[in-house]
């Protein structure tokens, strides 16, 4: 069980924005990825610029998959210079518990769910 | 957020002795994951992480939160995977 947490850069508009994340996800499920929740944040403040940028839109992606999708799609992240800055993190079993009480209550900092894209 | 003087009662749930508070903390101290039962700290909900870093943005020592050392660790890996992710700043001059 791994979740990622990726930022994208803001001059981005909606629709790149979604279709960046979703070659992103494209690229797990060829890997055999069971993607089990994805959340857009949307664009974001950050707490200090990245490359010169304040803001960016966040995006967070939890699945389930063997070893190998994890290389492949940080090696794209590397490549693509659109990503700011990604964080691929093993979840162990509280995370795991954790993180399927929040998918369920849907608490959490301004979560926005895949549906609910709203372009505030 | 104000700090009460002496709200350190255990019924305060967000209140503990933070950094800035003068008098000396002489109650016992306890671990609010251990009390509360939180098992995982999370990394992506920086409104919960600014209550253990202070206002230049660094982690409040053990002393100061009571936390134990366990979740103090989990609680430092977390902060610094925010400021990974610019959710926490590194540092900062005025972050409450």
């Amino acid at each position: 069980m791994y979740e990622t947490t990726f930022i994208l850069s803001p001059e981005l508009t909606e629709d790149e924005y979604k279709s960046m994340v979703a070659k992103f996800i494209k690229i797990l499920t060829d890997q055999q990825a069971e993607i089990l929740n994805t959340e857009y944040w949307g664009i974001k403040k950050l707490a200090y610029p990245i490359q010169k940028r304040g803001s960016g839109y966040y995006t967070y992606i939890e699945f389930k998959s063997p070893m190998e999708a994890i290389q492949k799609v940080e090696t794209e992240f590397g490549y693509d210079e659109k990503v700011l800055r990604y964080l691929t993190v093993s979840l162990d079993k509280h995370a795991v518990a954790y993180n399927k009480k929040r998918r369920e209550q849907g608490f959490g900092s301004e979560k926005k769910t895949e549906a609910t894209l709203t372009n505030a | 957020m104000a700090y009460q003087k002496q709200s350190y009662g255990n019924d305060s749930s967000g209140q503990f002795p933070g950094a800035s508070n003068q008098q000396p903390e002489n109650r016992k101290k306890y671990c609010r994951f251990k009390k509360s039962g939180i098992k995982h700290i999370d990394y992506k909900d920086p409104k919960f992480l600014l209550k253990f870093v202070n206002e230049q943005g660094k982690i409040l020592p053990r002393r100061l939160t009571g936390t134990s050392l366990k979740y103090q660790r989990k609680l430092s890996t977390a902060i610094k995977r925010a400021r990974h992710l610019a959710l926490l700043p590194f540092v900062t001059d005025s972050l409450k």
